[in-house]
């Protein structure tokens, strides 16, 4: 325990310079659930590679040095986002920069018509009836410690709600920023999304650094769909190589609903990211699908947890890694189906491409099944560039290197190409032939 | 005066440490259209995979001059851009890539070697449009993973495809026929034969002579043990289908068989 406590002692001391800050302001069930959150944290401790879903994820660098909190809200211009936001075209966006709400950056006009969005700082001060029914319900504390330290410093981040039996076409953009000022600093940007019954949306979180610049990010995104929701949700993860990256997407879901979620993660010297989809209720569809690349020295975690409770549930992930370098790379996907849970159809992939003698890649399916009548079926590969079709395209007049740069964006676009939105597939696909230009040295045309 | 495009002179190579073909001697002229038939292991693919520069092959002796170069001082991608086309005989697929961008690549690659200026994507589609509709085949192609899922027929169809497209001086058709039934065979050699050209020469490799009917040669070689044992014209071929191999093997062993 020695090598933990000093660790926890610093946060332990960030927190309650934080609440002499603003603790005071925010209402009674909030102050109770981040003093709880903080105990647990406090007993809890970071994870240690001796924990089994930690064991190849060592977040010992973080006790090394302090991470204060990024209190002061930093004016960064309009002008200097543009290059990451060009892309969303005029739709809105709710910008947060080191975690605080950025007004000033924000666009909520129009806000699609019947979707309500805005701050979480701004909520907690007027009514928050409807929060207090929803935060922390579904990224539970109690054996998390990124959930719980990120809640122990809840006081900003994005609340999303789409009311019932309303359809809103155009994405909604959530970014959080991140500029340290000459230290580093961290940020624990909390979101809630509350998707009504039949209704449907598209929410885009972008988490952004500049390169080499230090800092910790610690998020927590809780998505609840009610029934027949329908709900696509993108991670762009684009932190700066230098930063800590830490993201829990906790799902939880009714009846009839659907959640697609997409990711594309390219930053973080250490970047971690968890979902956990609650399938509650009966004919529940859940898709996940992500590509991960990372190249230098970064490592890159992705851990998946689907919870099947209930009969005719659908499952369907696939994630695809990326390694160049000496990076190192984690896939471990959680499959549960609980004895509720008869005509489950579950599937997992997880394929990964190795570009250097030196990468590495753990993977690891895990299926705990409890039902008998179900379908599960998943498959884990790792590989390198197939030489083969690399000698087909250099027959045919492409260079050596354009050709692996063509075949890695083949490898990792299987699923971006999955992508129904016209705008955030060729968003996505353009990341990633901009990460394989700077990778392997050989820029293409898409 | 005809124009040599390959020549190919006291040729030796090994695969594996293994002698397979042992100066083998062959001159491809402009217009030319040359079959290389063989037995199996009698070096036609070692053939191909040293025109085109495949790993795994040394070459061990004689040369090969391709439009007065040293063909085998190029990487692969430069003897392409030169002007020279494989066709596969087994078509790699890539799943993930669409033909559309695969296609583009190669065909800029070649015009950029070319000093041409490199088509943008509504050029590129009019030129390959036009080909496939020589070609009797669906545009929906070009969205679809190169060769991922294509039948046997679509595969050998899309390798003539990029001939079209990419415009090669010498095109070596390595066992074009193989899988193809007859009528696949007859759109794959009306493709072949609509790209004979006075600039451009063929090399069809091939085990049987049925491709010969649809593609007909000017020149006929009989490979075996890696050497060039008799050259003929088309008569030869019938007569290899009519024989089989084993009377050129004999005369081949006896050293009384004559290029």
């Amino acid at each position: 325990m020695n090598d933990i406590l000093p660790a926890t002692d610093l946060y332990r001391a960030e927190l309650l310079q934080f609440e002499r800050d603003v603790g005071g302001s925010a209402p009674v069930w909030v102050q109770q659930l981040r003093q709880a959150a903080m105990a647990r944290f406090t007993e809890m401790g970071f994870p240690t590679t001796q924990e089994e879903a930690w064991r190849h994820t060592s977040v010992a660098s973080l006790s090394e040095r302090p991470f204060p909190l990024a209190r002061h809200r930093c004016a960064i211009p309009k002008t200097e986002l543009e290059p990451v936001t060009s892309w969303m075209g005029a739709g809105c966006r709710l910008v947060f920069v080191n975690g605080l709400f950025s007004p000033l950056l924000s666009s909520l006009l129009p806000l699609p018509h019947g979707m309500s969005a805005g701050s979480l700082a701004g909520a907690l001060g007027g009514e928050s009836g409807l929060l207090e029914s929803h935060l922390g319900r579904y990224a539970r504390i109690e054996n998390h410690p990124f959930v719980s330290l990120n809640t122990a410093f809840l006081s900003d981040g994005a609340i999303v709600c789409i009311p019932p039996d309303t359809v809103i076409e155009e994405p909604l953009n959530v970014l959080f920023v991140s500029r340290p000022n000459g230290r580093a600093t961290m940020s624990h940007p909390r979101t809630v999304i509350v998707a009504g019954p039949n209704s449907r949306a598209t929410i885009v979180e972008s988490y952004l650094g500049l390169p080499e610049d230090l800092y910790l990010t610690n998020a927590v995104t809780e998505v609840v769909l009610a029934e027949n929701a329908v709900l696509d949700h993108y991670v762009l993860q684009q932190e700066s190589s230098a930063a800590f990256h830490f993201l829990t997407l906790a799902v939880h879901q009714d009846r009839h609903s659907t959640f697609t979620s997409h990711s594309l993660a390219t930053g973080g010297a250490l970047a971690r990211s968890e979902i956990h989809c609650e399938l509650a209720d009966e004919g529940i569809t859940c898709i996940l699908r992500g590509v991960g690349a990372v190249a230098g020295r970064q490592h890159l975690d992705m851990q998946t947890q689907i919870d099947h409770a209930k009969t005719h549930g659908t499952s369907q992930q696939l994630y695809k890694g990326i390694l160049g370098g000496h990076a190192s790379g984690v896939f471990n996907g959680k499959i549960l189906v609980r004895q509720d849970a008869q005509k489950t159809d579950a599937r997992q992939t997880n394929n990964n491409l190795l570009l250097s003698e030196d990468a590495v890649i753990h993977t690891k399916p895990q299926l705990e099944i409890f039902a008998d009548d179900v379908k599960c079926a998943h498959g884990a590969t790792v590989g390198r560039l197939d030489e083969e079709a690399v000698f087909y395209l250099r027959s045919r007049g492409i260079g050596v290197e354009t050709a692996r740069s063509l075949m890695t964006y083949a490898f990792g676009s299987e699923t971006i190409n999955l992508v129904t939105n016209e705008v955030i597939r060729d968003r996505l696909a353009e990341l990633l032939a901009q990460w394989i230009a700077q990778t392997c040295g050989r820029s293409f045309s898409l | 005066m005809p124009t040599p495009i390959l020549e190919i002179r006291h040729l030796s190579a090994t695969a594996a440490g293994k002698e397979i073909l042992r100066g083998m001697n062959l001159t491809v002229n402009a217009r030319e259209v040359h079959a290389v038939m063989g037995p199996n292991a009698s070096g036609k693919s070692t053939l191909t995979h040293v025109l085109t520069g495949r790993e795994g092959y040394e070459v061990t002796g004689g040369d090969v001059r391709y439009q007065g170069k040293d063909l085998l001082a190029m990487p692969p991608e430069d003897r392409a851009r030169e002007g020279l086309f494989l066709a596969f005989q087994y078509p790699v697929e890539i799943p993930g890539m669409k033909m559309m961008q695969f296609l583009k690549a190669a065909l800029n690659a070649i015009r950029k070697h070319r000093g041409l200026e490199e088509l943008d994507a509504l050029d590129f589609l009019t030129i390959v449009k036009e080909k496939m509709q020589l070609l009797g085949m669906d545009p929906d192609l070009l969205n679809r993973p190169v060769n991922a899922g294509f039948s046997g027929g679509e595969k050998k169809r899309n390798e003539i495809l990029q001939m079209a497209v990419l415009d090669p001086t010498l095109a070596v058709l390595d066992e074009t026929d193989s899988g193809l039934d007859i009528d696949a065979l007859k759109i794959v050699a009306s493709g072949v034969n609509s790209l004979r050209r006075q600039d451009r020469a063929m090399i069809v490799i091939t085990h049987y002579q049925r491709l010969l009917n649809y593609i007909v040669p000017d020149y006929v070689h009989v490979l075996i043990d890696g050497r060039i044992v008799k050259t003929g014209g088309r008569e030869l071929a019938l007569s290899v289908e009519a024989q089989g191999y084993g009377w050129l093997e004999k005369q081949a062993r006896e050293g009384t068989a004559m290029p």
